[in-house]
């Protein structure tokens, strides 16, 4: 039945897009009907100064996906994030969130940036982390709402983190920031959280709780985190993507061996990024 | 002289500290948590072209900064952001064409610019009436801009791409930012003068943010220390008979120097 649907689906985007696809490019975790699309992109191509960081990726995300983006550092990660979230525009081709321009679609889709990229001696409170996630669904010049700050508390509640809310984020360990920040993502209430290698600085300890937190809020959304993990990430997606410039998209649910080995065949230096495991058995 | 008659001299002066103050204060903190120490300067130098403008004009050069100020700001902001310049070099370039072209003006315009080191240096002595209208009316300007734009403008300070993904416009936020940079130098300029107004800018928020990690609280102890160092540098450099800007300066300056290294000390102790 699955199988029937994701063809189908397939069927579907060669016909209108005209896309020339191999077997499963397209296809979506499951389900595949046209409204639970949330996000879809169609040749896009982005260029840092001429040099191409995507090439013709398309990609098709549907709302039960739970997706890992495995690929290099400097394999066009992060950019396809900055896309999905319409910060990037693409030289060529089209992104497209909930079928709208994704810069319109901002209240759908939540953000967690790289760990590293904040100052931390700065003057904010996890609260007022948690609550800038709102600042977009507020007209300018208005202060925050009393439905602002009941989201805020409640998916501070959510993420383990309402005991932390009036302390500076910068106290907090990694594994904790990460948490404040995926609350901040949340409190929007998004169709589709968009992860950038989430747990860089999490603790192992702290990893495994970090998972089921993903696991319980797939119920509610799409998730498509970007990692350079591979072992972390095979353990616990739905659906593994290859991205190195190029993104080859298997759309496999169950991580087998033999998935991980048809993820490996694309091309990504695997001894240029250390993968500290023998998954590839003979590659 | 008489107590009396002291007082009278010095009324405008006190009253210039403070409302100086208070806009060094509130975006200082903005300066210093955000680290734009270093663009901040160069709106402020680049000012100095509007100073001369408003000498070749015959108009107050305080409003020839006014105008000039929050155009050199928006530049510096558009050219860093938009343009592959180095942020630095950028600055640096209209840092120094702005203070050519106050130089420029300075000395086409006829006559002598006798006030002009109290541009520079500050001289807030002798700070005139409808001067400080133009400061009491830009620090309810910059007070209402930030009460209103409060939590647009602390979560670009905090992270400028989350609050473009988050649905806010960024850079136009960033560059208001910089236009009330723009109006806390023309603000600053009779107190302590273009060149000393960063000092201004940074060192009573960097001083405020070693006690409290909470944004508000880090504004108002600035405006508090702000006070402070200028009421002190005032009635200091008056019976010495010192520069005030330079005096201001000084004593801002060393009291943060003794506060950072007393606090360092008992941190690690």
């Amino acid at each position: 039945m699955e199988d029937t649907e994701a063809r189908i689906s397939h069927g579907r985007l060669t016909r209108r897009g005209g896309i020339e696809g191999d077997s499963g490019l397209f296809a979506a975790g499951h389900g595949g009907s046209m409204s639970d699309e949330i996000v879809r992109l169609e040749d896009v191509w982005v260029h840092y100064d001429g040099v191409p960081a995507l090439e013709a990726v398309n990609l098709s995300i549907n709302q039960d996906d739970f997706m890992g983006i495995i690929g290099p550092n400097g394999g066009g990660k992060t950019t396809l994030l900055k896309v999905i979230l319409g910060l990037l525009k693409p030289k060529r081709g089209k992104v497209l969130v909930l079928g709208n321009p994704p810069d319109k679609m901002r209240r759908f889709t939540g953000y967690v940036p790289q760990y590293s990229l904040f100052d931390h001696d700065f003057p904010i409170s996890v609260y007022e982390v948690v609550l800038m996630g709102r600042s977009g669904q507020r007209k300018m010049f208005r202060q925050y709402t009393k439905e602002d700050e009941s989201l805020a508390v409640g998916v501070l509640k959510e993420v383990g983190m309402l005991n932390f809310k009036d302390r500076q984020i910068g106290k907090l360990s990694g594994g904790e920031q990460q948490r404040v920040f995926v609350a901040r993502a949340l409190v929007t209430q998004p169709k589709i959280l968009l992860l950038d290698e989430p747990t860089a600085s999490v603790d192992t300890q702290m990893r495994a709780g970090f998972y089921d937190l993903l696991g319980r809020l797939k119920q509610r959304m799409a998730i498509v985190l970007v990692s350079h993990d591979i072992g972390a990430v095979s353990t616990h997606v739905d659906t593994i993507a290859c991205l190195n410039r190029k993104l080859f998209y298997h759309g496999s649910k169950e991580i087998s061996p033999e998935v991980l080995e048809a993820v490996y065949q694309c091309p990504v230096d695997l001894i240029a990024h250390g993968v500290p495991h023998r998954v590839l058995g003979k590659h | 002289m008489t107590t009396l008659n002291l007082l009278e001299i010095m009324r405008n002066p006190i009253i210039a500290s403070v409302l100086a103050s208070v806009a060094c204060g509130i975006v200082g903190t903005y300066v210093v948590v955000k680290r734009l120490v270093f663009i901040s300067g160069g709106i402020s130098h680049a000012s100095f072209g509007g100073i001369g403008l408003g000498y070749f004009f015959g108009v107050d050069p305080v409003f020839g900064a006014l105008v000039f100020a929050p155009i050199a700001a928006v530049t510096m902001g558009v050219i860093t952001r938009r343009t592959k310049l180095a942020e630095d070099t950028a600055i640096g370039i209209l840092w120094a064409i702005g203070m050519a072209i106050g130089i420029l003006f300075v000395y086409l315009t006829p006559g002598f610019a006798p006030d002009l080191m109290s541009y520079l240096f500050g001289d807030v002595l002798f700070v005139s009436s409808h001067q400080m209208i133009l400061m009491a009316i830009l620090d309810i300007v910059i007070v209402l801009v930030i009460f209103s734009l409060y939590k647009e403008l602390l979560a670009i300070s905090f992270d400028e791409e989350f609050s473009t993904a988050a649905g806010l416009p960024a850079e136009r936020l960033y560059l208001a930012l910089l236009c009330l940079i723009a109006l806390t130098v023309v603000v600053l300029i009779r107190v302590v003068g273009i060149i000393l107004v960063i000092a201004l800018l940074t060192i009573p928020a960097a001083m405020a943010r070693q006690f409290t990690h909470d944004f508000k609280k880090i504004m108002l102890l600035s405006i508090f220390l702000g006070i402070v160092f200028t009421q002190a540098g005032l009635w200091l450099s008056y019976p010495l008979d010192w520069p005030t800007g330079a005096t201001i300066i000084l004593v801002a300056g060393g009291l943060f120097l003794i506060s950072f290294f007393a606090l360092q000390r008992l941190r690690h102790a």
